[in-house]
């Protein structure tokens, strides 16, 4: 008790350096989870990925499609129970702001929502939704950006496919959790195939992907090879792999910014040790004769060097909380200015954890060497250092 | 060798003492062949030219310091022998310390200062807050018990580091320049108080000081120079 009350008196000691490294920490703290917090959005999507799902896709090239009527032929694999499609449509809304941009996909309106769970639909808007050859589903978050309700007409401007197209709000589904997007517009492959079919015939009939459900996951790479045998050596080879390594492969591209992020945020933690570190340094060498009084009295080197180590915790401890804390107002800020960028953007309790295992390591790191030295100083030598 | 004529038993004894320190890799002698007793109750005076080594032979009395040949018993142990741990918690049960600059944790109040020695005891804390209360009452500072150092005056901050040394009730106490940072008022308070504490209270006092005035104070006075004793330590007139 009077060890905590003596440590904590003496980190006020000097108020303006304890500011100082504290504001120091609570700002390399709040960084650090913010940064891991964006490496953590950027994977949001790979996270949400279903083990029992596949994605089938052109061998050569997302860009290429493949022929609809693999369908039937991927459906009679072993293991699959069930077959949907989806195709990047790629229009805009109203401009190319990032604010107005948001994903549309032409899917199998029959089965779609049925091999994504995680999409909660009211059964009546799915069954509207299914009646509208021009019906759309918007998820909730997308719907809350823009102010979509059902009824609503949304005119998208085609990019890969020309003309404006205009879709009915039949429906909008909301997360199983937050870690489900919803920021996606889904509409029927039929209405896009039968439009291509009038303007552009040699495209139609084609889709992007193919989702493919297994029924057992541990599966999944078997299920994949045998997939891709059946189209070896047609004009259309697919490449099958499972959900999570298929969303991987887009985050691949960037994977570059993402690691330099990652990097970024342990440089942080390293600079805010230096700090602490030369603060601790600083403030032993300044009480050395304080030190060698109190082990002139009788206190052992130990008690000596668990005061600066425990000083040390203390002050990264009270700017590691507040660090933390900071995380989720700041977080829901940059979230809010984002806007639909990073459609989940949430501290997880893993970063929470490593904010607080950063915090204190550097407090235990910084304390270290001072405390060695100032617990090895001889009394005589101590009694004479004026700080 | 001089020997103090004995009213007590020797509560030190020093034999063929010697200490060096090693400077710039040149060795440095400070102390040589110093052998002197010192009875119990006794109130010494260590007097001599800076660099005399007064202070180095303080600090071996102490057990802050540990001579390089000789033997040093203090109330019949010999110090020399002990470990680094052993001799600090020697230190805490048999010396008391007070310093020409104090040396109070200025974080700490008066009150927490003067309990801090016994915190390496076994007190409860209602023990320890009498002693502390007691000690603080004895140098007269118990209106100023919750004054932080900063707030004090240099004689009453000596005040306080008084009641410190003597609040575990350690047979010595060691004052290195007990008077050096004070005016001749507060001086003349300090030296007071040393004196009751060996009169009234029979403890072992030994003194390092340049001040003739504080070596009135004094029953005996110890001279060094160049590491040796210059004369026989003598009653003080």
């Amino acid at each position: 008790m009077y060890y905590l009350r003596l440590v904590f008196k003496n980190i006020f000691r000097h108020k303006l350096r304890s500011f100082l490294t504290l504001t120091g920490l609570v700002v390399a703290i709040l960084a650090f989870g913010l940064m891991q917090t964006v490496v953590n959005a950027w994977y949001a999507g790979s996270d949400m990925a279903s083990a029992q799902r596949l994605v089938s896709r052109n061998a050569t090239s997302l860009v290429f499609p493949l022929p609809v009527y693999y369908r039937d032929r991927i459906r009679a694999v072993e293991g699959v129970t069930a077959v949907s499609t989806s195709n990047w449509f790629g229009g805009i809304y109203k401009d190319m702001t990032p604010a107005n941009f948001f994903a549309q996909f032409a899917v199998d309106h029959d089965n779609f929502f049925d091999l994504y769970p995680e999409f909660r639909t009211k059964p009546e808007e799915l069954l509207a939704f299914k009646r509208d050859r021009r019906g759309a589903m918007v998820g909730r978050l997308l719907a809350d950006a823009h102010g979509f309700k059902v009824g609503d007409v949304i005119p998208v401007k085609g990019t890969i496919y020309p003309g404006t197209w205009e879709f009915v709000v039949r429906g909008i589904y909301e997360p199983k959790d937050d870690t489900t997007i919803t920021r996606q517009l889904y509409f029927h492959w039929d209405y896009l195939n039968e439009q291509i079919k009038k303007f552009y015939p040699r495209r139609a009939e084609q889709v992007g992907v193919f989702i493919i459900q297994i029924a057992d996951g541990s599966r999944a790479a078997e299920i994949s090879q045998a997939v891709d045998r059946e189209f070896r050596n047609s004009l259309a080879e697919t490449l099958t792999e499972t959900e999570k390594a298929f969303q991987l492969s887009f985050i691949a591209q960037t994977e570059t910014i993402v690691m330099a992020v990652r990097i970024v945020s342990f440089v942080v933690i390293v600079i805010i040790f230096a700090v602490v570190a030369n603060t601790m340094a600083m403030t032993a060498r300044e009480r050395l004769a304080e030190y060698a009084t109190l082990k002139a009295l009788g206190f052992g080197p130990g008690f000596v060097a668990a005061l600066i180590v425990g000083e040390s915790v203390m002050i990264t401890t009270l700017g590691g909380a507040l660090g933390i804390l900071a995380t989720f107002p700041v977080a829901a800020g940059f979230k809010a200015a984002l806007g639909s960028f990073f459609p989940v953007f949430k501290v997880a309790p893993e970063t929470v954890a490593m904010q607080a295992a950063s915090a204190l390591a550097v407090g235990l790191l910084a304390g270290i060497l001072p405390s060695i030295r100032a617990a090895r100083v001889k009394i005589v030598d101590g009694l004479r250092y004026i700080g | 060798m001089s020997a103090v004529a004995a009213p007590a038993r020797p509560i030190v004894r020093i034999t063929h003492l010697a200490k060096g320190y090693r400077r710039g890799g040149q060795a440095v002698p400070v102390l040589f062949d110093i052998s002197l007793t010192i009875p119990e109750g006794d109130f010494i005076a260590l007097m001599g030219p800076s660099g005399s080594g007064k202070s180095t032979l303080l600090n071996l009395i102490a057990g802050i310091d540990k001579p390089d040949a000789g033997e040093l018993l203090v109330d019949g142990e010999d110090i020399t022998k002990l470990s680094e741990s052993e001799l600090a918690d020697w230190r805490a049960t048999h010396v008391g310390f007070v310093f020409q600059f104090y040396n109070l944790m200025p974080v700490l109040d008066a009150f927490e200062n003067v309990e801090l020695p016994l915190l390496l005891t076994s007190l409860s804390r209602r023990e320890r807050r009498e002693r502390a209360d007691m000690a603080l009452s004895l140098v007269g500072l118990t209106d100023r018990r919750d004054h932080y150092p900063n707030e004090l005056s240099g004689g009453q901050q000596q005040r306080v580091a008084i009641a410190r040394a003597l609040v575990a009730d350690p047979a010595i106490i060691v004052a290195d320049e007990p008077t050096g940072d004070l005016d001749r008022k507060s001086a003349g308070e300090i030296l007071g108080l040393l004196r009751r504490l060996n009169a009234e209270m029979g403890k072992t006092i030994i003194m390092v000081t340049h001040d003739w005035h504080a070596v009135e104070s004094a029953r005996h006075v110890v001279h060094l120079e160049k590491g040796e004793l210059v004369d026989a330590p003598a009653p003080h007139a």
